[in-house]
């Protein structure tokens, strides 16, 4: 039992700091500090994966015969750790870190050649289709129908909170296969190309105020979309298991770094903003009080992750903790956002809609506000989205207390 | 980077808990902590002769296990699970921690006294008017004919009617310094109280005490960062030991949840009280893996290892409050009653949260040290 790194893992760490310093670039950086939802326009996310895939990081959580790295848990949490705290972009995470994972566990051989390589190179980007308009926490219930027409599914009906759709390739859908079995076992999962035609987009602009062309969620309709059966996953009919398997994936990323990295620009923002009787806000006792408060809940949630993560094997699911990750991570991440305007103060009301703009060379907004206080209400918007994703966190409650009374032997 | 027990540690776990499950059952701690002496002298015995526990974190040279923070709290989280009043705290963590801070020939003459459970020790450092700040010390040891005189009052001494010594931490003209002092020695008046948690504490006045050179620990005026580290020390450890407590307090009321029914159905059926045991469960596992830890940076440099014993005890606190107050409400009326276990764990941690500094202390200094000055 001990916390110390071991020489080499001193020495990958110092190799993925060096490697961060040249690689996370002014453009990158910028576009970031004004980042309303912690991702980047989609030419700067293309071209920080695309960096990362040069470097054979892109997949930390693959196995290696799929280019994944062969690192260690330690190496994980060290690389997770590193470009957290400085302030990386965050991967986005629908084809590397979502159904990746369901091709390699059940897709066809031929699906895997086609297909893992160009999401591991960020040559092709996905999107996720799954929620509906009538099936939000209740999944099971969707409806969106697949008829087998010959060689294809004929697709009607529309999926919705569709992150990136506009930029992606391919979407990866849960679909209803059969009315009358129940409705868990009527499901499959099925690969669609983007440009087949019968798919439309619309933008649903969120609270966060995104310009047209980078919102992040959408809404999509499927009219008579014709789909190669050759993209079905696994069996028809077995959809359900498969992504209830990449459920788990989804819920088990590890939040602490990211929240010690919001910690510090919640630093930087006190150390700028005034206080009220004069001074700087970060001598205000109560925001220093606030500030432990929450520091504290960042402190805990990093070392029941460092315990946990430390110990997972690469690519392993990880069940019933991962929703207990998901619901303190998500929630600290929501205070934290809501602290960061707070702590503006009245810097908090003026709006920046294009914050991209300098940096893309388009008219420049007026910028009443410093530059580190843009993107920082937009964000406390845009996060309200973080305990509703990935199965919302009474969803997670509810898996947290089946594990809590069948831990201890006893059924509610 | 390594999370997981050796074969050692879990021994000393299980055969501590196999003790415990045989000794120290519910309703026998409730007789004892009722009787007059509070605690059972002949548990102590065992737990030195029997399961040389006492020598546990202590290096082999003075007849310990070769073990160390991480044994404490290992022992710590076991005596939470059974409510344990015998003082392995005061004697081992802090007393025997400042002994072996120390060094010297007090260490290597008092430490096998401690292993062999010979000597019951007992911290006073805390004073009425210094609330958690152990450095605000206005007890003064004079320096007299080559030894010391000791003057001044000390509070919340735990284990006070049960110590062979007491570690006072006393003013010098140099700085602070600690001694150890005969808890019989002349001048000494001791006033003797129970605790919330069925323990047992003594305020004390020493008035022209005399303390040999010899029980000097460490060098004179340089105690202040030995009773820091150790204090911090003492901060894992009751951390440890609320989370054993934490861990009944939330197994009992999964258990009591599923068997009791009320409008025909068991109570874990209600959403509302799974959420609640949900929210508990993650209270704890969060202060579980904060507590190891924090342990493993006792080590660290001051600044690192003082955030992280603060960072716990806040966390902590706040936990054993909710999992507390919780358990009670979820088992209704039954949880405002003494016959349960559970009130008694629910006190147990109210106490602790009381000791070593309560969260808004530790939040303080945590911001005091993670926010340095702009």
């Amino acid at each position: 039992m001990n916390l110390d790194y071991t020489p080499d893992e001193l020495a990958f760490r110092d190799e993925v700091r060096a490697w961060i310093k040249q690689a996370y670039d002014a453009e990158l950086k910028q576009l970031m500090s004004q980042s309303k939802n912690g991702y980047l326009d989609k030419a700067g996310q293309v071209k920080w994966q695309k960096k990362l895939a040069a470097k054979g990081w892109a997949a930390p959580g693959w196995p290696v015969q799929y280019g994944g790295p062969d690192w260690t848990p330690t190496q994980r949490y060290i690389f997770q750790s590193e470009t957290s705290a400085a302030g990386c972009p965050i991967v986005s995470p629908m084809g590397i870190a979502m159904v990746a994972y369901v091709i390699m566990e059940y897709g066809s051989e031929a699906q895997k050649q086609r297909f893992l390589p160009k999401i591991l190179n960020t040559d092709e980007c996905w999107c996720q289709g799954y929620s509906e308009p009538g099936s939000g926490s209740d999944l099971a219930s969707l409806q969106m129908s697949a008829v087998r027409d010959g060689d294809h599914y004929v697709l009607n009906g529309s999926k919705i909170w569709t992150t990136h759709a506009q930029w992606a390739d391919w979407i990866f859908c849960l679909v209803r296969t059969n009315r009358e079995a129940k409705a868990q076992s009527g499901i499959t999962f099925l690969l669609a190309d983007m440009r087949t035609p019968g798919i439309s987009i619309r933008s649903l602009p969120s609270l966060d105020g995104p310009i047209d062309g980078e919102q992040e969620v959408n809404q999509l309709f499927f009219e008579n979309v014709r789909v190669p059966v050759e993209n079905r996953i696994g069996e028809e009919g077995l959809g359900w298991t498969y992504a209830k398997y990449l459920l788990q994936f989804e819920r088990g990323t590890a939040y602490g770094s990211l929240l010690r990295y919001l910690l510090a620009k919640i630093r930087r923002i006190a150390r700028e903003q005034p206080a009220n009787s004069g001074g700087l806000l970060i001598d205000d006792p109560d925001f220093r009080r606030r500030y432990a408060e929450l520091a504290v809940r960042v402190e805990a949630v990093d070392a029941a992750e460092l315990r946990f993560f430390s110990s997972v094997e690469s690519g392993t699911a990880i069940g019933a903790m991962s929703s207990m990750f998901k619901l303190v991570g998500t929630e600290l991440q929501q205070a934290l956002s809501e602290f960061a305007v707070e702590a503006l103060g009245p810097d908090a009301l003026p709006f920046v809609q294009d914050s991209f703009a300098e940096v893309r060379g388009r008219a420049p907004p007026v910028r009443p506000i410093p530059d580190h206080a843009a993107a920082v209400t937009p964000l406390y918007f845009n996060y309200r989205k973080t305990s509703i994703y990935a199965g919302t966190n009474e969803i997670q409650r509810n898996l947290l207390a089946r594990h809590v009374l069948s831990a201890a032997g006893v059924r509610g | 980077m390594d999370f997981d027990y050796s074969v050692e540690q879990n021994l000393l776990r299980d055969t501590l808990a196999s003790y415990l499950a045989d000794h120290y059952d519910f309703e026998t701690r409730r007789a004892a902590v009722a009787a007059p002496a509070g605690w059972r002298p002949k548990i102590w015995a065992d737990l030195a002769e029997r399961l040389n526990l006492l020598g546990a974190p202590f290096p082999e040279e003075f007849g310990g296990l070769g073990g160390g923070a991480v044994e404490n709290a290992i022992v710590m989280e076991e005596l939470g699970k059974a409510l344990v009043v015998e003082p392995y705290l005061g004697t081992v963590v802090i007393g025997g921690g400042l002994l072996k801070q120390a060094g010297g020939a007090l260490a290597a003459q008092w430490l096998p006294r401690v292993i062999a459970g010979e000597v019951v020790l007992a911290f006073a450092g805390a004073e009425r008017q210094a609330r958690y700040d152990l450095g605000q010390v206005a007890t003064t040891a004079t320096p007299r004919n080559g030894g010391y005189v000791l003057d001044g009052r000390k509070t919340g001494v735990t284990g006070g009617p049960w110590a062979s010594h007491f570690l006072v931490t006393a003013r010098t003209g140099a700085g602070l310094s600690l001694l150890l002092v005969d808890a019989q020695a002349e001048g000494i008046t001791r006033s003797d109280y129970p605790t919330i948690d069925g323990g047992r504490a003594s305020d004390l006045v020493f008035e022209q005490v005399l303390v040999p050179a010899d029980r000097l620990l460490g060098a004179e005026g340089g105690a202040l960062p030995l009773v820091e580290r150790v204090a911090d020390e003492a901060v894992c450890a009751l951390c440890a030991e609320a989370v054993g407590a934490m861990r009944r307090m939330l197994a009992e009321t999964v258990v009591y949840a599923s068997q009791r029914k009320q409008f025909g159905a068991p109570l874990a059926s209600f959403q509302v009280l799974q959420h609640r045991m949900a929210d508990m469960f993650t209270a704890l596992e969060q202060s579980a893996a904060l507590t190891l830890v924090a342990t493993m940076k006792l080590d660290r440099p001051a600044d690192e290892r003082a955030l992280a014993a603060s960072a716990a005890k806040a966390q902590v606190d706040k936990a054993a409050k909710f999992v507390g107050e919780s358990a009670v409400q979820i088992h209704g009326g039954m949880g405002i009653t003494e016959e349960l276990s559970l009130g008694h764990y629910f006190r147990r941690c109210t106490a602790i949260a009381a000791q070593f500094g309560n969260a808004d202390f530790h939040l303080r200094r945590y911001a005091d040290l993670s926010l340095a000055a702009a």
